[in-house]
């Protein structure tokens, strides 16, 4: 039965490259990376649970962590053209 | 009794599957970014809550489901946040959403053809 869910997630993270292919603005993106990362922590814990070893559940933990930094840090980048420091001329250029 | 929870593991594992499913399809099929935003988020509380609590389930009392319901925590956490940068992110930089209620159509019309880099 847990087949079934692998290939419930496994459309669903299709479907949503497509929208991250096809999105036409920029934000459209990112909401598809976004939800494709959550699609990736369930996938591995399903197939993690599919294989009888939930030790896979560090794995889909620790992706869960990672996707939501990167999600912020594109953010920040398109945002203020730096991740590090943000130079005081182009903090202040706030919409 | 072992019956019982394995029934109701996989109907929360099923719910959870076509809740994910259902997030991915509005979040291609809907107009523009702000409905998808909803899809979104369809898929961060339903797919997710479902899922773990039938995998939860399935794994019984053990460090499995401690492991499961800090996955769970987190991403409640994360999930909402991560949307709210996303909008927000999009508001500023000018993708303004389509509402005709408080400004007229001419300045509407212009307003959403420079809205957006892409």
């Amino acid at each position: 039965m847990f087949i079934l869910a692998v290939i419930a997630l496994f459309i669903a993270m299709v479907l949503v490259l497509i929208r991250l292919f096809v999105g036409p603005s920029l934000y459209d993106r990112v909401l598809a990376l976004n939800s494709f990362g959550t699609h990736t922590v369930l996938f591995i814990g399903v197939v993690g649970f599919l294989n009888g070893r939930p030790d896979f559940l560090d794995i889909a933990l620790l992706y869960a962590l990672i996707n939501f930094v990167g999600t912020i840090a594109i953010l920040k980048f398109f945002r203020y053209r730096a991740i590090g420091d943000v130079r005081r001329d182009t903090a202040e250029t706030d919409g | 009794m072992q019956a019982v929870i394995d029934i109701l593991s996989w109907i929360f594992i099923i719910g959870g599957s076509f809740f994910a499913i259902v997030g991915a399809v509005g979040l291609v099929r809907f107009p523009d970014f702000w409905s998808r935003l909803h899809a979104v988020s369809v898929t961060d509380s339903a797919g997710v809550i479902l899922l773990i609590v039938g995998m939860a389930l399935q794994a019984g009392l053990t460090l499995v489901t401690v492991k499961l319901l800090l996955i769970l925590a987190f991403l409640f956490i994360t999930g909402p946040t991560s949307t709210h940068a996303v909008a927000n992110a999009a508001l500023v930089s000018g993708l303004k959403p389509r509402s005709s209620v408080d400004r007229d159509d001419a300045d509407a019309a212009t307003q959403d053809d420079k809205a957006g880099p892409t």
